[in-house]
């Protein structure tokens, strides 16, 4: 009994350090995507990225001591029409000849309850680096989890779009960030 | 029974005439622009006034079938009234079919129409970039027959004017007291 005893309780204890051991950190980078929305004279557009690394830790025990990194290849943007993805390439959206990375490094991570959490960071895009606050969500799906979420940016402030397209009257300020990203626990 | 349309034909008819040309020379004009806000503007420009099209052909095609035209002028021939009815016939298929193949190709290509900016039309088609394609193609192929069939309408009326010397273009024109 003494003995059964000792191996419940190891049992246990192993299986709780397990559990608190729990860090996701393998981005499936096949299940994640980076996407974005904007309005343009009143119609809703969408486009994504389809090259990005990220890298990740997130244990959900310890939420405070998670971190993210996100790279984003500019020139692997979808608007939807080859004449878009060339144009959003030259230098008065992107100028991804010149900044041909978007990156967003995370500074802090804050538990909102539940399966909420606000990620603080800073953003960088076309040389401009801004402080950004991204609520996301984590849902655990077996041995991955998928973090998602949203954050609105103003295009302005990255000088996403200069000259002619500098005016908001035809393609908005206001571009939604949607990603989803998949990772697997180590 | 009247020698002439309606009022109500007769603007209908001259409204739609010159919003058709507009619509095609905008839409040469607009494609072969560079991206830019002002091309983007055209654009929404001509799906506005396209879709306002199709509405005026749908009160045209209503009030075309509810009051009867003025009878063809005795002297045509059989072959003549033929080409007449047939002519009239793809005016109104294709007025249809322009706006709408026009639409489809926007829904396929991910450019969703919203009519004045603020009235969604819903998407029939998921986007589809190789139909996108194909529907464009067939957009601007039913305009180049459209751009026929009105060089045939324009050329017969003016040729009942001038040659046969009766009232199948006048009775379109306005007149006083329309």
């Amino acid at each position: 009994m003494k003995r059964f005893a000792i191996a419940l309780f190891s049992t246990l204890a192993l299986a709780t350090s397990a559990a608190q051991a729990v860090e996701y950190n393998q981005v499936q980078a096949d299940k994640s995507q980076i996407a974005f929305g904007y309005q343009q004279m009143g119609v809703s557009m969408d486009g994504s990225f389809k090259t990005f690394s990220s890298q990740l830790r997130f244990d959900p025990a310890a939420p405070e001591a998670a971190s993210a990194a996100i790279e984003v290849e500019l020139a692997s943007v979808d608007t939807g029409s080859a004449e878009g993805d060339e144009e959003v390439a030259r230098k008065t959206w992107f100028n991804t000849p010149d900044f041909p990375k978007a990156r967003f490094e995370s500074t802090g991570v804050r538990a909102l309850g539940g399966n909420q959490y606000e990620v603080a960071g800073k953003l960088t895009i076309k040389g401009t680096t801004r402080d950004v606050v991204v609520p996301a969500t984590f849902t655990p799906q077996g041995d991955t989890g998928v973090f998602e979420g949203s954050l609105t940016i103003q295009r302005g402030d990255f000088s996403i779009g200069e000259g002619a397209w500098k005016a908001f009257d035809i393609v908005v300020n206001d571009v939604v960030i949607k990603f989803r990203i998949t990772a697997a626990a180590k | 029974m009247s020698t002439h349309y309606t009022a109500t034909a007769k603007a209908l008819h001259w409204v739609i005439a010159v919003l058709i040309f507009g619509m095609l020379g905008l839409g040469f004009y607009m494609t072969g622009l560079d991206l830019s806000p002002t091309k983007l503007q055209l654009f929404s420009w001509h799906k506005w006034v396209g879709v306002s099209v199709f509405v005026l052909v749908v009160a045209r095609l209503a009030w075309r079938v509810t009051h009867r035209p003025p009878a063809l002028p005795q002297h045509m021939a059989p072959i003549e009234r033929l080409a007449a009815h047939a002519g009239h016939h793809l005016l109104y298929v294709l007025m249809f079919a322009i706006p709408l193949s026009g639409w489809l190709m926007s829904s396929a290509k991910g450019f969703q129409t919203v009519w004045f900016g603020v009235l969604p039309l819903p998407d029939l088609l998921a986007k589809d970039k190789a139909l996108g394609d194909l529907l464009q193609t067939v957009h601007v192929t039913l305009n180049y027959l459209l751009i026929a069939v009105l060089l045939g309408h324009i050329g017969a009326a003016l040729k009942h004017h001038y040659f046969d010397k009766d009232d199948v273009m006048t009775r379109m024109l306005p007149r006083r007291g329309d």
